[in-house]
């Protein structure tokens, strides 16, 4: 083989090998299914009314700016990813997506995403969706997340933001009922990742990456899942106290959060063999299914309450 | 390696060649979505302004 074959070879093992669904495997389609409803439940939620045409824009470019962040995090977080089981196939360390385009695909993205929010709806809420993308892009994945065990505590601010976009992009501004959902979001995200880090502890302790189990150990972590689950109870019934919501929205509230503390507590409660992972897996399902309650119930809510208000 | 082999240049796979023609697709499909959405933006700022 001549010296000019080899290089050309070279180049042909350095060219993009990736499917556009390695690519949107890029934009985390899980986490951008919540975003999309959270933000979807924001908008709904808020004062005004959006033109539908502008209120799906934005909640497309709410879905991009998430997915682009996703972009961004598995850029930087591909040596910790190809360790973990979890994460071991996904598209760069499986070697089907190039780090570089990642990159590239993350930032176009999350230009194009605040730009469509800018002109969609306003930029007060555009300029909500730059820092989220920066903040679970910079603060989170490149400082917090092999830094400190409040890793996900403070990160989860990125993903509490999604409902609050959705409020200023319908609204234009900040208010306290739209802060109340981002704390949901917020108080919600530690016992919901530490569940899931209950069982997973061995994957984040090869990779290096200080989870609360492996670092303060697995009874502390189960102490401070059930004070966050008691904590988010109160909160999660905020909206209502603010007005935002009613007696339906209430009562589910009150009684999922109790549901969600049971489990808390049986967590707390099992701390050995099989039977600690699977009460560790029941909160991490049940907490899924716990935001999503709270969420359908705002849109519910305020959905039927708007459709009657026009009909009256 | 003789002038022809030369001039081929990269030569792609079929793996290659048929994850890059559907990376194209995908593309183009993406900037057709993206004038269309940019369009009908204009429309509903234009209509919203109107009324």
């Amino acid at each position: 083989m001549s010296d000019i074959t080899a290089r050309y070879d070279d180049a042909a093992a350095g060219l993009a090998t990736g499917a556009p669904g390695d690519f949107v495997a890029l934009l985390k389609p899980r986490v951008m299914s919540l975003v999309i409803f959270t933000a979807f439940a924001g908008l709904v939620a808020a004062p005004g009314h959006l033109n539908p045409v502008l209120a799906f824009a934005s909640l497309l470019a709410i879905a991009v700016g998430a997915g682009a962040s996703g972009a961004l995090n598995m850029w930087w977080d591909a040596d910790i990813d190809a360790i973990m089981s979890r994460t071991r196939g996904r598209p760069i360390p499986s070697g089907r997506v190039a780090p570089r385009e990642a990159l590239a695909f993350g930032m176009v993205l999350s230009v194009f995403a605040v730009f469509t929010l800018g002109v969609a709806a306003n930029w007060l809420a555009a300029g909500l969706l730059a820092f989220t993308i920066f903040f679970y892009a910079v603060v989170y994945t490149m400082w917090l997340k092999r830094w400190t065990p409040q890793n996900i505590v403070i990160g989860g601010a990125a993903g509490a933001f999604p409902p609050m976009i959705g409020w200023a992009a319908a609204s234009g501004q900040i208010s306290a009922a739209s802060i109340a959902l981002f704390c949901i979001i917020f108080f919600w995200t530690p016992p919901h990742f530490w569940a899931l880090a209950l069982f997973k502890q061995t994957d984040y302790g090869r990779a290096g990456v200080p989870m609360m189990p492996n670092v303060k150990g697995a009874d502390h972590t189960r102490f401070l899942i059930l004070a966050y689950s008691i904590l988010l109870a109160p909160i999660a019934l905020s909206p209502a106290f603010l007005g935002l919501e009613g007696k339906l929205y209430a009562g589910i509230a009150a009684i999922s959060s109790a549901i969600m503390i049971y489990f808390a507590v049986k967590v707390y409660r099992t701390r050995q063999g099989k039977e600690a992972d699977k009460a560790a897996g029941q909160l991490f399902g049940y907490s899924i299914l716990h935001l999503f309650l709270l969420f359908a119930v705002i849109v519910a809510e305020r959905g039927v309450g708007a459709v009657l208000g026009h009909l009256q | 390696m003789n002038a022809a082999d030369k001039s081929e240049g990269v030569v792609l796979t079929p793996a290659q060649a048929k994850a890059r023609r559907q990376r194209n697709i995908a593309i183009g499909l993406a900037v057709t979505a993206l004038c269309a959405l940019f369009y009908a933006i204009t429309l509903a700022k234009l209509s919203h302004g109107a009324g």
